[in-house]
């Protein structure tokens, strides 16, 4: 499929008006055009990746020298006074603490939750269930933004406010993630299970030996993007929390953006928070580097 | 489904066998219907009330002392003259601006990416595609404390602008609307046509200023994360082209420009059109950028709708008007949603293509696209 389409590109791109070019030698014009192409990639590519290279250059700067120099990517004088601000006089391995908490707790429950309702709604034959999914493709549609007054005013009346429940459980179910999973358990033949229920198996047995081991490219989609998202999440915990026991690091250090626990810019401490909490997604984009940036097909043919 | 359990016989008809599913059903989808009624149905339901009530932000507003105002807290923020209504028009501005342009650059950039790495021939597609992706995954507080740093007085994108003779603004303390300065305005005032009537508590002038130089930075930033996600999409779409239409193209003498204005843009209607609305929707959704970086300032010019109706109710305790605001926000990007299943149902994907569509869809409203 990749070679086909990628035919189609480069035709599209930039092969010579009629017909196509002979195999073994370019024509000048086409060397042109290649070289163009990849002048043009890598400027774009520079413009991606260098404000992150300033990020952790800058973090190693001094305050100073932060807003004198802020391009140079390495730093005249290396100094670690952010890291160890961070770590040691401040809040921040509380931050970080809470926030790996909340991630680890919020990802294992929406994989399994959400895995067993999509599989109840892809194969389970029950009165109610279009109107159970209908619920779903419903709920996919409200904005999380017009949530925040709602969400702390039902917390607030379930007494969950300011506590790690309360944290928690809300974001324990992600309608999208209910509807990968049906998705991709409709994918699947049915026959094994077939099988597995003449032999007497009960469907909680069927669902986690049978059918759940198989599911793993989708599983682990849901898992980069419960991780990805709680780990990322800001306006929850905002309306969620109070107290600064409960600060995550995305609240944390917006509030450091903000300005709170500096005086002057403080470029470096922020940006080294900033690195900092970068970091977990950007190794969980790595490992899964592939899957992701094949949603489509990881998601359903694995 | 009630079945009437036959004695199985010999691996049983298919009613036995499945006796019980209806109960594991039920079990099965329990605790999401739990979650999603308690978090969701049911807050929307209070905040829905809320919006209709005095209630100050003391006790519970169940409670009996709280009493209903009926449209009271909508007319605050539409009509009346008050800052209510004036904060309200600002947001509203300023979002629109920042839909009016982020939709559309983002749209033609992701676009514009997944052409280029689309390609077999490509040395090093591997790492582009990775380069182009990666902000999309970082959290929008990482990414907007680092903007603030590039784009502040002395950072990288002024030293930049200085080493072409530019004079960078001062990014984030410039409330001057852009139109406005391409128009040599400033701050100053408009025409008397425009200054004296207006809409929402502001005047045409002020609707026309453009968005801020402020918002334009936080602008870059939505395009600068959202490109790779949508690169992605486009991407998908990209591959489930079939070749043979533009080979007959090319046959027929098509240049490559032509081509792909008139073979692979058109196969690529269905993308577009989801890009473009979760576009509009997730951009009706900034906060978390602007809670971390702006707080609305300079000069309200980065309020947006949902930071206002964050303020509203829990800096300034007027929870109705924070309610509405936020039912109003529901109600404009409800639209744009019920607009784009509508669309898309109509368009003849095929099966077989439409379900890895609607994954990769799904994964990117996961994703909350646009709105980090």
């Amino acid at each position: 499929m990749t070679t086909t389409t990628a035919l189609t590109q480069e035709a599209v791109l930039d092969g010579p008006p009629a017909p196509p070019p002979p195999r073994r030698r370019m024509p000048p014009a086409r060397i042109v055009a290649q070289v163009l192409l990849y002048l043009l990639l890598i400027v774009i590519a520079v413009i991606y990746i260098f404000p992150f290279l300033v990020q952790v250059a800058t973090s190693f700067k001094t305050d100073t020298e932060a807003t004198s120099d802020p391009v140079s990517l390495i730093p005249s004088t290396i100094t670690f006074a952010a890291y160890e601000r961070l770590f040691t006089r401040s809040d921040f391995p509380l931050w970080f603490a809470n926030s790996a908490v909340v991630t680890v707790l919020v990802t294992l429950g929406r994989v399994f939750f959400v895995s067993l309702a999509g599989y109840a709604l892809a194969r389970l034959r029950f009165r109610g269930r279009g109107v159970v999914f209908a619920m779903v493709v419903a709920v996919m549609a409200v904005p999380s933004v017009v949530l925040l007054i709602p969400k702390f005013l039902v917390l607030n009346q379930l007494g969950l406010y300011n506590s790690y429940a309360g944290m928690i459980i809300p974001l324990l179910v992600d309608a999208a993630g209910v509807f990968i999973m049906k998705n991709f358990f409709e994918s699947i033949p049915p026959s094994v299970e077939e099988q597995a229920r003449i032999d007497g198996a009960g469907t909680f047995r069927i669902f986690w030996s049978i059918v759940l081991p198989m599911a793993r490219p989708a599983l682990v989609t849901i898992v980069i993007l419960s991780f990805q998202g709680s780990w990322n999440e800001l306006s929850h915990f905002i309306v969620s929390t109070q107290s600064p026991e409960l600060t995550t690091l995305t609240k944390g250090v917006a509030g450091l953006a903000s300005g709170q626990l500096s005086q002057g810019n403080q470029y470096p401490l922020k940006l080294a928070a900033a690195a900092i909490m970068t970091i977990p997604v950007a190794v969980m984009f790595f490992i899964f580097q592939k899957r992701i940036m094949n949603t489509t097909e990881g998601a359903v043919k694995g | 489904m009630t079945t009437t359990a036959s004695a199985p016989r010999r691996g049983g008809s298919s009613a036995g066998i499945r006796r019980g599913e209806g109960l594991a059903g039920w079990l099965f989808t329990l605790p999401i219907i739990v979650i999603l009624g308690l978090f969701l149905f049911i807050p929307v339901l209070m905040a829905l009330w809320v919006s209709f009530s005095d209630w100050s932000g003391r006790g519970s507003p169940l409670s009996s002392n709280v009493s209903f105002v009926g449209g009271e807290n909508y007319a605050a923020i539409t009509s009346g003259g008050g800052l209510a209504e004036r904060n309200f028009g600002i947001a509203l501005r300023n979002n629109a601006w920042y839909v009016l342009l982020v939709v559309p650059l983002q749209t033609a950039l992701s676009l514009f990416l997944a052409v280029l790495v689309n390609r077999a021939v490509l040395r090093g597609r591997g790492f582009f595609r990775t380069a182009f992706y990666f902000p999309s995954v970082t959290s929008s507080v990482a990414i907007t404390v680092l903007w603030l740093f590039l784009f502040s007085t002395t950072g990288v994108i002024n030293e930049a602008l200085s080493w072409i003779g530019i004079n960078g603004p001062n990014w984030f303390n410039d409330p001057r609307g852009i139109l406005h300065i391409a128009l040599g305005a400033g701050g100053g005032s408009g025409p008397e046509a425009l200054t004296s009537s207006g809409f929402l508590g502001i005047t045409w002038w002020e609707w026309l200023a453009g968005p801020s130089v402020a918002l334009t930075a936080l602008i870059f930033m939505a395009v600068f994360t959202t490109s790779g996600t949508f690169m992605l999409l486009f991407l998908a779409a990209l591959q489930n082209i079939g070749v043979e239409l533009n080979e007959a193209a090319m046959m027929d003498g098509a240049n490559a420009w032509q081509r792909f204005w008139l073979i692979t843009l058109p196969q690529l209607r269905p993308t577009l059109f989801t890009v473009l609305t979760l576009g509009l929707i997730g951009c009706w959704q900034v906060f978390d950028q602007i809670y971390t970086g702006t707080q609305g300032a300079p000069g309200k010019t980065t309020i947006t709708p949902a930071y206002l109706s964050y303020t509203s109710a829990f800096t300034d305790q007027q929870w109705g008007i924070g309610a509405a605001i936020s039912f109003i926000l529901f109600l404009i990007i409800i639209v744009f949603t019920i607009f784009q299943r509508w669309a898309l149902r109509e368009r003849a994907v095929s099966r077989r293509r439409r379900r890895p569509y609607q994954q990769a869809v799904a994964a990117a409203e996961a994703r909350k696209v646009g709105a980090s």
